[in-house]
């Protein structure tokens, strides 16, 4: 192959890629923007927020008291050779409440909630539901896309916030039941050290970045699909891929901005 | 229901519609016009096209060039608003049928109602039994999507088609995979529905004998282009040599059975002397 070839072959690889975010991007702005739908948009949304939560909840829930109590049983540890152990309460509620809540459960949601999103997407367009719901009339993007994206929206913080209290009760079983670390001290220092608007309020807001972030690209991978089998399972794990990575990379900037160097 | 504002007695008017996907080109430089309450076909061989001309019909492809009227209105260049409100006035039976597999046959056919009309539920439910009456699936209305056959699916998928009386409906096939019996009452029903309620039908169809049977008009597609059209009788006796092979069904003549490949021998490695190569 030429120089020339692989500068065509470049040059051909980014007009792909700009023109996937630009319908990316289309897709989004027709399912946000537009006049609300307030006959037939709450029952949509409700049906897509219990689908989502009740596929994520019960990973979330586990995996929420393994990761608390794991926090629990590592801080102390550390914590005992300074002789701080009443600290444990408010290292591990900062920790989770500022990062491994939004972050593990987004994760978690990707691979559970996200992969089935553009499964169903993808097989819908393989067969024809979102062509023969076009030509009936109706817009897919408004009817099957927009639900789903405020669902994701609205339901990766409240499942971040399951995720943080199953954990905070983990570390408690571990922390006070187990090690023996004061219950008064855990709690006291855990309020003393937390700040609303800092720390919960900002996990809030990294929670529904990421579930906008997830759905949307399980929704354009769904939407954009191959409509054959193989296609939609690859489509599948380029969610789950894209999404992680995505979430890993804002977190980054988000905390960046949110909490800076103090 | 609103109507498509038109004075011409042509519904549809298509004039050197042009269309490819990527670099095949399917369509080049096809003229149709389908007339106002009348049964128009559109036949050809597999491949040559139909479906495609039915997307452009329901705007679901943007045609490279030409233009589509619509009741006098070009669908290429309405923007997505206008055409959705435009196909609210079409019904389209596709070649799949397309049921949505997370609604039993019953919601499937309440669907567009449910979404247009603000009708309550005991009239829905009426409306909704008389059109799966009319296909013969009234008692299949519990059923889910996965538990039809696909004869039935189809049949299910008209009655949704014709649910909100559409002044267009384009059945793309709606004979495919239906015993003899079906067919005849579909093809009655196709007939039915175009005379009592002064519609106009686009059938889609490979099968000869049904088409006589219902289209007033014919136009057969072959490569790209428009073979023959006009009066049924007149274009299944056509002199026309392709139009004569498809309408006879036989195996020789010009229209090719095989999509464009390499020369066959060469393919299979049996000429020594030639490399495969596409011919020109
Ligand atoms: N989504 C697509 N992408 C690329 N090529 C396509 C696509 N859909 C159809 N084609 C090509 O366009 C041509 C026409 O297809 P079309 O589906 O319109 O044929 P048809 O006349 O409906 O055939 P049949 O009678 O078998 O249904 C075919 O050669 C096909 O290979
Ligand atoms: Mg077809």
């Amino acid at each position: 192959m030429t120089i020339l070839d692989q500068i065509a072959k470049l040059g051909q690889g980014g007009l792909v890629v700009v023109g996937n975010l630009g319908r990316a991007g289309m897709i989004v702005a027709l399912a946000l923007l537009g006049p609300p739908d307030f006959r037939h948009g709450p029952a949509l949304l409700i049906r897509q927020l219990y689908s989502v939560g009740v596929f994520s909840l019960l990973i979330i829930a586990v995996s929420g008291l393994f990761v608390g109590m794991v926090l629990a049983l590592q801080g102390y540890n550390l914590l005992i050779r300074f002789d701080a152990v009443e600290a444990l309460g408010q290292a591990v509620s900062v920790t989770l409440v500022r990062e491994l809540g939004p972050v593990i459960s987004a994760l978690l949601f990707a691979g559970r909630a996200g992969s089935a999103l553009t499964a169903e997407i993808g097989l819908m367009k393989a067969t024809e539901q979102l062509a023969a719901m076009e030509v009936i009339g109706v817009d897919p993007i408004r009817r099957v896309v927009r639900p789903r994206l405020w669902a994701g929206i609205i339901a990766m913080p409240l499942l971040a916030q399951i995720f943080n209290v199953v954990a905070l009760w983990g570390a408690v079983i571990i922390g006070v039941g187990w090690l023996g670390v004061g219950a008064d001290a855990f709690w006291t220092n855990m309020q003393d050290y937390l700040e609303f608007r800092r720390d919960i309020f900002n996990g809030v807001i990294k929670a529904a970045v990421f579930g906008g972030v997830i759905t949307w690209i399980a929704v354009f991978q769904g939407y954009n699909t191959v409509p054959t089998s193989e296609g939609i399972s690859r489509a599948t794990t380029r969610t789950v891929v894209y999404s992680s990575l995505a979430v890993l990379g804002m977190d980054f900037l988000l905390t960046a901005v949110m909490f800076g160097v103090n | 229901m609103t109507e498509f504002s038109s004075e011409t007695s042509n519904l549809i008017e298509i004039n050197k519609l042009c269309f490819g996907y990527k670099q095949r080109a399917v369509l080049n430089g096809v003229d149709i016009k389908i007339p106002k309450g009348r049964v128009t076909a559109i036949m050809g061989p597999s491949g040559s096209g139909k479906t495609t001309i039915l997307r452009l019909i329901a705007g679901q492809l943007k045609a490279n060039s030409g233009v589509i009227k619509v009741g006098g209105r070009d669908i290429t260049r309405m923007s997505r608003n206008d055409l959705f409100l435009e196909r609210r006035k079409m019904g389209v039976l596709f070649q799949s049928g397309a049921l949505f597999t997370d609604l039993p046959v019953f919601e499937n056919v309440a669907f567009p109602l449910r979404v247009h009309t603000r009708l309550s539920d005991s009239m829905i439910r009426d409306i909704v039994l008389v059109k799966l009456e009319a296909v013969g699936l009234r008692g299949a209305r519990d059923l889910m999507p996965a538990e039809l056959s696909g004869g039935m699916a189809r049949r299910v998928a008209l009655a949704r088609a014709i649910v909100l009386d559409p002044q267009l409906i384009l059945y793309d096939e709606p004979f495919a995979g239906q015993d003899p019996i079906s067919i005849g009452i579909l093809s009655d029903l196709i007939k039915r529905l175009n005379s009592a309620l002064n519609l106009t039908s686009i059938v889609i169809s490979h099968s000869v004998p049904e088409t006589a049977a219902i289209a007033d008009y014919i136009y057969v597609i072959a490569r790209g282009k428009v073979a023959d059209c006009g009066p049924t009788q007149r274009v299944i006796n056509s002199e026309d040599p392709r139009v004569h092979q498809f309408m006879h069904g036989l195996p020789d003549g010009p229209v090719a059975f095989h999509y464009p490949a390499p020369d066959y021998r060469s393919d299979l490695g049996l000429d020594s002397t030639s490399h495969p190569s596409w011919p020109k």
